[in-house]
């Protein structure tokens, strides 16, 4: 399958990334490349495989529920682009 | 010889023994670091003041008698995708540029109980995407053997730190091969370990399912110290391994005999450079001169290996890094426009993201998207997974005949720097040999076996069942016994007056 310009720019808004024109045009030759390249998964037999999602297969490791303590406030908020006292600030949601 | 000629456990014995201080080991470090770091770009940032505060501090207790951790005083590079709560971690990204951690990664903890001196970070490409160290946004770092090329990556600026003698040892990270590949590009040894063997908390993820920390060094030996340092259980990652940890460096000392080598035949194929495969080859005999015994072993399913991980790791970073979005920390851009359909806080987010970000980085997080999205979950990333447990199969299979197995690092020697900017998927083939390891979680080590005729470090690597890292440890002890590969310097910092 080959992968068009507005596949890419829908891919991009999928994950947040505002792209230029340019961008878009390089990254669909680009990206095109490497997703020819990995069809050729599709002739690997995989009847009745699981998916291995993780190198060492845990199940629910548990830890005691106790409380500990965590990392102050202003601390994590320490690298905050913008505050508003303890809060988070950002752009509006909706609209202005 | 010089101090910053000794190894990191001849340091050890000479500041034990009062001949050296680390005061005076770290100042060598640093001077080597000023002299070099305008052509090298190892590191993107160093702390001369508190290196030396902390080599001095260690000295007063060594001088009093007190207890001293087993790495006192030896200076250390660390990945700057590690976190440190006193210094910058910026992941080579304009997207971090600023960023302080709150907390100390749990290999940085260790490293400061063990006493070791860590003296800065070493530059890498950007999120540690990338093979070359190309993509940092503070500039490429130089191969320390030949100044214009690669040094390799992602863990470059670790591997050239300790290959131009700016350190004794360093950390890297390893999703796909970035310790082992720049440490084959650079000449020094690196070790991924087997995944879960040494905590990830605190290191910037990438890929979870696949990202290994390690250490890195000259000899075999310095390696296994540090990973005596680095590995265990860690409540702070569910998926660090529990379980004694062993002295690594005792393993040094044993005999080789009737040890079983697999030599994984699809590697030699297509795709290989003549002097590699020759200096690999090369290695592989003088193992069974040494006492090991080589088998020919077929994995039927590694050709597929890249193409998995090509969506595998992806896949994951596009998740692990949804968080960069301008609002928690790190980068945030400025003139949101108010025209934007999605409203002005998704407008922050995509324009934070297309400028915080580099090529590389949003290639792969387009790539991941791409994989996990409604209408292609199951033919890419689903497949991919059930491959991956086929590749891991393949190497289950191959440890019931062989005990480890033995081959290339990399398919050619480092390359000239912007040589494959352009074109991302030749420069993702050369993890063609790396990968493996990570998508089974298996530890495998880069050990140098020579140099090009243009004068470039070639590596084999050793690949070994899970937890094996006292047995790859104990085979690159027995080799560099009798070979001395690892004591050979660039050019770069042989000191001119005997170079004519």
């Amino acid at each position: 399958m080959t992968l068009s310009e507005a596949d890419v720019r829908k891919v991009a808004a999928l994950a947040r990334i505002n792209l230029s024109d340019e961008d878009a045009l390089r990254l669909t030759t680009q990206l095109g490349d490497v997703l020819r390249y990995i069809e050729q998964l599709a002739e690997v037999d995989i009847e009745g495989v699981d998916p291995m999602a993780h190198a060492i297969e845990q199940v629910n490791v548990l830890a005691d529920d106790t409380v500990e303590p965590s990392q102050p406030r202003d601390v994590m908020l320490g690298n905050a682009p913008r505050r508003d006292e303890e809060c988070y600030r950002v752009p509006p949601v909706l609209g202005d | 010889m010089a101090i910053v000629d000794y190894t990191a456990t001849e340091l050890l014995e000479r500041m034990d023994s009062r001949e050296l201080t680390s005061r005076e080991i770290t100042a060598a470090y640093l001077a080597q670091i000023e002299r070099y770091h305008g052509e090298v770009n190892a590191l993107v940032r160093w702390d001369a003041e508190d290196a030396m505060r902390t080599a001095e501090a260690i000295d007063a207790r060594r001088e009093g008698g007190e207890p001293v951790g087993v790495l006192a005083g030896v200076p250390v590079v660390v990945k700057d995708n590690l976190c440190t709560s006193d210094h910058v971690t910026s992941c080579a990204s304009k997207m971090l540029a600023n960023y302080l951690s709150p907390y100390d990664a749990t290999v940085i903890k260790r490293l400061k109980a063990a006493d070791a001196v860590i003296l800065g970070k070493g530059n890498m490409d950007e999120f540690a995407m990338g093979a070359s160290t190309e993509t940092s946004a503070f500039g490429p770092t130089h191969n320390p053997w030949k100044l214009g090329y690669i040094p390799g990556g992602s863990s470059g600026g670790s591997a050239a730190a300790v290959a131009s003698a700016m350190a004794p040892l360093s950390l890297g990270s390893d999703t796909g091969g970035s310790i082992r590949q720049p440490s084959a590009h650079c000449g020094v040894v690196g070790l991924k370990p087997t995944y879960g063997r040494v905590s990830r908390y605190g290191l910037i993820a990438f890929g979870s399912s696949l990202d290994c920390i390690g250490p890195m060094g000259r000899t075999a030996e310095d390696v296994a110290r540090v990973m005596s340092v680095l590995a265990g259980r860690d409540p702070r990652d569910a998926t660090s391994i529990a379980g004694p940890v062993p002295r690594y460096e005792e393993s040094c000392r044993e005999p080789l005999d009737g040890v079983r080598l697999g030599v994984i035949d699809e590697q030699f194929g297509e795709g290989i450079d003549d002097e590699v495969a020759d200096k690999v080859q090369t290695a592989i005999r003088q193992f069974e001169a040494l006492g090991a015994t080589v088998h020919h072993i077929s994995l039927p399913h590694i050709r597929y290996a890249i193409a998995a991980y090509y969506i595998i790791a992806p896949s994951e970073a596009s998740s692990n890094l949804a968080r960069f979005d301008g609002a928690h920390y790190g980068y945030r851009a400025k003139d949101i426009s108010n025209d934007e359909k999605d409203g002005p806080l998704v407008a922050m987010y995509r324009k934070t993201r297309q400028e915080g970000f580099g090529e590389e980085v949003k290639r792969r997080i387009m790539l991941g998207t791409y994989s996990l999205s409604a209408g292609y979950y199951d033919a890419y990333y689903l497949r991919a997974l059930k491959i991956r447990r086929l590749i891991a199969q393949d190497f289950a299979d191959a440890y019931k005949t062989v005990d480890f197995l033995i081959g290339p690092v990399t398919p050619t020697p480092a390359f000239e720097i912007g040589e494959k900017m352009e074109d991302p998927l030749a420069m993702y083939l050369g993890d063609s040999y790396t990968v493996g390891a990570n998508l089974a979680g298996l530890p495998a080590l880069s050990l140098p076996c020579g140099l090009t005729t243009a004068g470039l470090p070639v590596a084999v690597q050793l690949q070994g069942p899970a937890l094996s890292e006292e047995g790859l440890l104990q085979l690159a002890c027995a080799f560099q016994q009798e070979s001395d590969w690892h004591l050979s310097r660039p050019e770069l910092i042989k000191p001119k007056d005997q170079n004519g």
